[in-house]
């Protein structure tokens, strides 16, 4: 087991240094470089390379590569050209943003799609699984960013119960020491502040969550279908344990191992998810930043961006592997 | 009260609703909320891209006062400098001092401020990106009230980019202090309102500023929320969560500003929308690019794609401009267009052939304006093919001089000099212009250092007719600017397309 995890670590570490290199390079050979944009009216040749040596764009790219690699395993991804901050400081800023909002969307969508496939597996064959399956249909052919104008409309045109955009209300004097903000209001039982995050989270978290907890109900009432055909289950019933009991204490847990993979994987997409819902409510987390970095060409921004969402995905997947080791004694013993 | 599962929910319900229900449109505006299109990256105004980004400008003339004041309708007034100008033989500026102004931490504001801040942005290792026009000026030195420089080059514009793009006062004493990381955290200014608040991404929280020397700006607190998505934006302010939204699609705008509790206003800005055409392959054929000028309806294109809010132009000089000549005309004229075709060999049944590029979604309907454009070419036997790029694309291939033979962009000239149009945009050397014409060069060169303010006007009057006449760009339309904002403010909107909160009043 200690061996395997090893080596995931290793072949993470080789999947972040071709990614790098991809980001670093793509970014580069693509046109529109950043200088150019800042070029005044009026500027000359002599300006223009004038800024790209102080952006350390005169360089060759492999130099270039070289030099932020450098800065990179000490820890320094550079300075963004638009805001002149440390990269580092502002995406490890912003994660907590994301992070919050997609563990917010995917909590929604688990709970909200495990209920659904229950439902649909204890009332299998009759109106309600058919009304679930035509449900699903509808919340996976609609993109995320389409429920989040379909929410906009509805929850903050409408009926104006929900905050349209940003991720605290401006007013609000906030006594935080993390950006984590929501775990942080109930850790301070600053039930108030929690309920004004909340307010201006659940939009874009429904938004991300009702395509992927319609691919959670599919799949585990799928799982649950198939478990509910084998012995044990049968057995189960036979001792006279009701629908419900048998679906909830005898076949979920079988049936919850692919379904735990899938919103292993799903969760990186959920998080890939983010740029444009969050860009849709003005949420100030990584994503509305990287479509920002990518306007202004801001590269050593988008390449610390991307690296963070590298690493994200790189972990959610060796965690989901762990887990699932865990979880499945056949895999736990191999 | 017999308790049910119905009424179970319908009491959830009605909590969770009434909880995150905020008072919308309450009877007075305390708070002015204003829900901008951009987000505001950096808090130095003289600094990188966003020293040069037009749409930051707003963020910065609230906090910060510039050099010289601006009016609405784009002339200069006194701000920080009371007065300015040359001294007779050219050699020398003179600026004289407000007194009695005060910085956003109680401390005095004084010449050495006004006199370090135009040092500072012609440094190149501050990273200006206008060092070269704060370069023309040296040896700046402060004598009582008034700071004088000598002129290194003299350049006309000068006082005009000192309410131009980095043209601001930074506060000496407190930059020198804090450093340029400690001015981003904590900003401060001369101007109208102070930064209270600032969340990246997010939105910025200002208080008016008591001791402005402009008065105090009637609303005490202002929000400026960054919504970037001009949907969200216009939810924002129909919901009543914003009080002021700008640039949105203009069938929203006429939607929404008769609703009951809105209104919106909408004036022509500096911004101009043209296609440039790049002297390579067909475009050195004067009758294809004659041809390709008047066979463009510029007014029906503005009327069903822009629902009129647009002012045709047939020049980069707009009518707020100072060189803006209304005599210079370029007429839709089709059948001259078709004619001027014919006698280069082309006609509808064998169109000339060429590829204009265009950005999406950049500028309103700039997709939807080129493919009107090219739908009316090809009536008059121009067959060309449209290439979307985006803007950042655009820029690179513009400096590089690699721009196809025609390209749609949007120029803006908030102080209004044909310098700062016409001439950066058609002045073969630089890197804004890919029409590289000697003729062009050679008229503009003497305008450049032209001491004789009526004789620099009338010249560039002259590029302008010679570049209309032989058709060297293809000017389309001044952009008109849209503003939606509650009926219970009086939104006054200012010509270089800045949205100011102290500008805006209780109706």
């Amino acid at each position: 087991m200690l061996r395997q995890v090893l080596l995931r670590l290793v072949t993470t570490l080789v999947t972040l240094f071709g990614v790098a290199v991809i980001v670093f390079v793509v970014i580069r050979v693509v046109p529109g470089n950043p200088v150019a944009m800042m070029l005044p009216p009026g500027a000359g040749p002599e300006d223009m390379a004038r800024l790209q040596a102080l952006y350390g764009l005169d360089k060759s790219i492999p130099k270039q590569f070289v030099i932020w690699l450098g800065g990179v395993v000490q820890g320094d991804f550079g300075t963004s050209i638009t805001t002149r901050q440390p990269v580092a400081g502002l995406v490890l800023g912003r994660l907590p943003a994301t992070l919050e909002l997609s563990v917010m969307a995917l909590v929604i969508a688990v709970v909200w799609g495990g209920i659904v496939a229950l439902v649909g597996t204890r009332f299998r064959g009759g109106r309600a699984e058919a009304a679930i399956d035509v449900g699903n249909g509808i919340a996976l052919s609609v993109p995320d960013f389409l429920w989040g104008l379909v929410l906009i409309l509805l929850f903050g045109v409408l009926w104006p119960v929900f905050h349209i955009s940003g991720r605290v209300s401006p007013s609000l004097d906030l006594p935080f020491v993390t950006n984590f903000y929501l775990f942080e209001s109930v850790i301070r039982l600053r039930f108030d502040l929690w309920w004004d995050i909340v307010g201006h989270m659940l939009m874009p978290a429904l938004a991300l969550a009702f395509p992927l907890a319609a691919i959670v109900a599919q799949l585990l009432k799928q799982s649950l279908k198939e478990t509910m055909h084998l012995d044990y289950v049968t057995l189960a019933r036979t001792k006279g344990y009701g629908e419900t009991r048998v679906i909830l204490r005898e076949a979920l847990r079988n049936a919850v191992l692919p379904t735990l993979t899938l919103v292993g994987v799903q969760f990186t997409f959920l998080i890939g998810g983010t740029v444009i819902v969050e860009r849709l409510f003005s949420y100030e987390g990584l994503g509305n930043m990287a479509i920002d970095a990518v306007i202004n060409r801001d590269l050593p921004l988008i390449q610390g961006i991307v690296i963070l969402f590298a690493v994200i995905f790189t972990a959610v997947n060796l965690i989901v592997d762990l887990l699932y080791a865990v979880l499945n004694p056949r895999l736990r013993h191999a | 009260m017999k308790l049910t599962r119905r009424s179970l929910l319908q009491a959830s319900a009605a909590t969770v609703a009434l909880g995150f229900a905020k008072p919308v449109l309450a009877q007075a505006i305390d708070e002015l909320v204003i829900a901008y299109n951009v987000n505001l990256p950096s808090w130095d105004p003289t600094v990188g891209l966003s020293g040069v980004n037009p749409t930051l400008q707003g963020f910065y003339q609230t906090v910060f006062d510039q050099f010289i004041l601006q009016k609405p309708d784009l002339s200069p007034a006194p701000g920080l400098l009371t007065a300015w100008g040359w001294s007779d033989d050219r050699k020398q500026v003179w600026m004289d001092v407000r007194e009695g102004v005060k910085w956003h931490d109680g401390s005095p504001f004084t010449a050495e401020d006004v006199a370090w801040s135009l040092v500072r942005v012609a440094k190149p290792e501050t990273g200006s990106p206008i060092q070269f026009v704060w370069g023309t000026l040296t040896n700046h030195r402060v004598e009582g009230n008034r700071v004088i420089a000598d002129v290194a080059q003299f350049d006309p514009t000068i006082f005009k980019w000192m309410y131009f793009l980095t043209g601001y006062v930074l506060p000496k004493a407190y930059y020198e202090r804090v450093g340029a990381e400690g001015f981003e955290a904590a900003p401060i200014g001369t101007g109208p309102y102070k930064v209270e608040k600032y969340e990246r991404n997010a939105f910025v929280r200002l208080k008016a500023n008591a001791d402005y020397w402009g008065g105090k700006p009637e609303f005490d607190t202002v929000t400026i929320k960054f919504v970037t998505d001009a949907a969200s934006r216009v939810a924002e302010v129909e919901s009543g969560n914003s009080h002021v939204t700008l640039e949105m699609p203009y069938e929203e705008f006429d939607r929404l500003k008769g609703k009951a509790g809105l209104a919106g206003v909408a004036k022509p800005i500096s911004d101009i929308g043209m296609i440039f055409f790049n002297d390579i392959d067909v475009m050195t054929d004067p009758n294809v690019r004659k041809a390709a000028v008047m066979a463009v309806d510029k007014q029906t294109i503005i009327d069903r794609l822009l629902s009129g809010y647009g002012v045709a132009i047939d020049t980069l000089e707009t009518p707020d401009y100072d060189a803006y000549d209304p005599s210079i005309k370029t007429p839709y004229d089709p059948e001259g267009a078709k004619a001027l075709l014919a006698a280069s060999g082309y006609g509808p049944d064998k169109p000339v052939k060429f590829k204009i590029q265009t950005t999406k979604g950049f500028k309103p309907k700039d997709y939807e304006i080129i493919q009107a454009i090219v739908g009316l070419w090809r009536r008059v036997g121009i067959e060309a093919e449209i290439e979307v790029y985006e803007i950042a694309k655009h820029f690179e291939l513009r400096a590089a001089d690699q721009l196809a033979p025609a390209a749609f962009y949007n120029w803006g000239n908030s102080v209004g000099d044909p310098t700062t149009s016409t001439g950066f945009a058609m002045y073969g050397p630089s890197p804004h212009s890919v029409w590289d014409g000697q003729d062009v060069i050679d008229m503009i060169n003497p305008l450049w250092g032209e001491a004789d303010e009526a004789k620099r006007i009338e010249g560039w009057k002259g590029v302008s007719r010679h570049i209309a006449e032989n058709a060297l760009v293809l000017p389309l339309l001044q952009y008109v600017q849209p503003i939606l904002h509650d009926a219970r403010v009086k939104v006054t909107p200012h010509a270089s397309g800045a949205l100011l909160p102290h500008l805006m009043t209780r109706a």
